[in-house]
């Protein structure tokens, strides 16, 4: 990838980060820390991958992008608006009455938003169901579902995950946002989780494993992704969650949690510095 | 007349499925490793392209299902009304019904009739947790000939439905020529002046010949087969009431939640009416042959002739 393109995702990334705070803070509720976790992969995808058209939202034959770990609305919302699939004030609306913006990803009230999620678990089988759908059609759809790392202890993951590979549904990638934490503490200390990528590869994925805020490792691996046949991909990516928000970053406590004004002055500073800094 | 036809409504819906399906390229059918129980073999075995098993995992089965609702496929996913309603219920409510996604749940083995499995396999709970959900249409055909009419209009209904099998051969009611399925209709199978049995699903027929006992005994009662618990049919429970005052009504089903406390919500708010609930009595079944658990729990047409006589 060539250092302009580096550098205009990282803008992205950036505004999307903004248009996080920006709507959680209008709300004072939603889910920052998992939201910045996954803005750097977003950003990769609504501008380099995935076939959408924010003109024609429902489009059949686009890419489909389910977002399992459906708490980080904030993030989708933000691509989804600066892509243009709905206005930038929008973001402010989030969670308010009567706005299409809901606390969860809802397919029937946000153009752009491809299955409606937020009870953790379920946005996997509805991926399966849609990459199933394509073949089906003799489609080029390809499915991309991003799961969160607490998300994975739901039983429903691994049946889904057994389905995908039954049905050799290699036309479907799952993104793993390894941030480490849930709600409780550590995905370690609450649940003992570990051995991810050995998890994915033995119920029969092609497994990549990268860094989830580094742009060149993120299309490496969705180009493998798509050239590996008769295997679902799962790209487990290491991530910081609340990153790029200095007092956010590894920190449990912003899982779900909304900054008061002196917070989102700090945040927001720190985020227009680091796009104006990319903008020199 | 048709034949009279002694059939499950499982092995009915099995091949109506398989007829609205040749004329249908969008129909695919999911099951959670129960096909043979639940009759979609019968589906597999025609259209083995278009039958996924899903493996023990209704949950995934039931997103499985949305997922592929979004991609213009009609989806029908069985499974034991337990597992698919029962275990189900949160990715019904959550992944299918407020999207109102295109997907149809079939809930199997419905009610104590399962026999011998016991407590575990009889879901009488099904109609009540698919009741309480937004979007979501519940029917339950009484035998043969209705649930092959309620496959073909599921076929064509667009949003969440629930139907609901039973695993009992029995008797079909509607040999008539004139039989119609009209979706959120009931269909009177009896008039009569005295009184009103309101049933559904498998106790239809039972239903039918505790009206014959009552009329030796100069009592004059209506009934009245509901197929389509939601929406319900306001006007036919209304118009009885009104016509003859009060209402039996009969289901495999707890009484809480079911069709009962369905004519009694149309009632109490229209043209308050005394209803008798006769069902499951918010009890857990138990193992034995079908029959003799219907006799056991009153659901066989002397069990109910003797209800009906205690509460006039
Ligand atoms: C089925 C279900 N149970 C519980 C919750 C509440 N919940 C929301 S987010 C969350 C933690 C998720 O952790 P993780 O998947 O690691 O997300 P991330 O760290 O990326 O924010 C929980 C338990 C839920 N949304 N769904
Ligand atoms: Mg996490």
């Amino acid at each position: 990838m060539d250092s302009k393109s580096i550098k205009d995702l990282c803008k992205l990334a950036c505004k999307i980060r903004i248009g996080v705070l920006e709507s959680v803070f209008s709300a004072q509720s939603g889910h920052p820390g998992g939201s910045l976790s996954i803005a750097d992969l977003l950003a990769y995808l609504y501008s380099k991958e995935l076939k959408v058209d924010p003109k024609n939202p429902q489009n059949p034959n686009r890419d489909r992008l389910v977002l399992s770990k459906g708490h980080a609305a904030p993030a989708l919302y933000s691509i989804l608006a600066h892509m243009g699939f709905f206005q930038l004030e929008d973001l402010k609306t989030l969670r308010k009455l009567g706005s299409h913006l809901q606390g969860h990803p809802s397919m029937k009230s946000t153009p752009g938003v491809d299955m409606t999620t937020g009870s953790l678990g379920q946005g996997i089988s509805a991926a399966c169901g849609m990459a199933l759908g394509a073949k089906l059609d003799n489609s080029n759809v390809r499915v991309y579902c991003i799961l969160g790392d607490g998300e994975i202890e739901e039983g429903q993951v691994w049946e889904a995950s057994m389905f995908a590979s039954h049905y050799n549904l290699d036309n479907l990638c799952l993104f793993i946002d390894n941030n480490s934490l849930q709600i409780d503490g550590s995905i370690q200390e609450v649940a003992g989780l570990s051995n991810i990528p050995e998890k994915f590869s033995s119920f029969g994925f092609n497994v990549l494993e990268i860094d989830g805020h580094d742009f060149e490792q993120i299309e490496d691996a969705i180009n493998k992704a798509k050239n590996c046949k008769s295997k679902p991909s799962a790209i487990i990516m290491k991530t910081n969650k609340g990153k790029c928000v200095s007092y956010m970053e590894n920190n449990v406590s912003w899982h779900g949690a909304a900054p008061n004004k002196e917070q989102f002055d700090i945040a927001k500073k720190e985020l227009v510095a680091a796009l104006s800094k990319l903008e020199d | 007349m048709s034949k009279l036809i002694k059939k499950a409504t499982r092995e009915s819906f099995g091949e109506a499925l398989v007829e609205v399906a040749k004329s249908n390229d969008n129909i695919v059918v999911l099951d959670a490793d129960l096909a043979t129980a639940t009759k979609t073999q019968i589906f597999k075995n025609a259209f083995p392209d278009r039958f996924f098993d899903c493996g023990i995992s209704e949950c995934n089965m039931i997103g499985v299902g949305a997922g592929l609702s979004t991609m213009g496929k009609i989806p029908f996913v069985a499974s034991f009304a337990m597992f698919s309603a029962g275990r189900g219920f949160e990715q019904i409510r959550n992944s299918i019904a407020y999207p109102n996604l295109n997907v149809k749940i079939a809930g199997s083995h419905a009610g104590i009739s399962v026999g011998e499995d016991g407590a575990t396999h009889q879901c009488c709970e099904d109609i009540a947790l698919m009741r309480s959900i937004p979007n979501m249409s519940i029917l339950n055909p009484c035998d043969h000939y209705e649930m092959q009419e309620a496959v073909k209009y599921a076929a064509t209904h667009k949003g969440p439905m629930y139907i609901r099998l039973g695993r009992l051969a029995i008797e079909s009611v509607n040999n008539n020529d004139d039989y119609k399925f009209e979706f959120g209709k009931g269909i009177q199978l009896k008039d009569g002046k005295d009184i009103t049995l309101i049933s559904t699903g498998l106790p239809v027929k039972a239903t039918l010949s505790a009206a014959n006992l009552l009329k030796k005994d100069g009592i004059d009662a209506r009934v009245i087969n509901i197929h389509t618990i939601k929406p319900i049919d306001k006007d036919i429970i209304l118009k009885a009431a009104s016509e003859t005052g009060q209402i039996f009504t009969i289901e495999e089903h707890n009484i809480i939640g079911g069709l009962g406390e369905a004519v009694c919500s149309v009632v109490c708010e229209n043209h308050p009416t005394k209803v008798t609930r006769i069902g499951i009595d918010d009890q857990f079944g138990q193992s034995g042959p079908a029959a003799e658990l219907l006799k056991h729990y009153k659901l066989d047409a002397d069990g109910l002739y003797s209800t009906i006589k205690n509460n006039l």
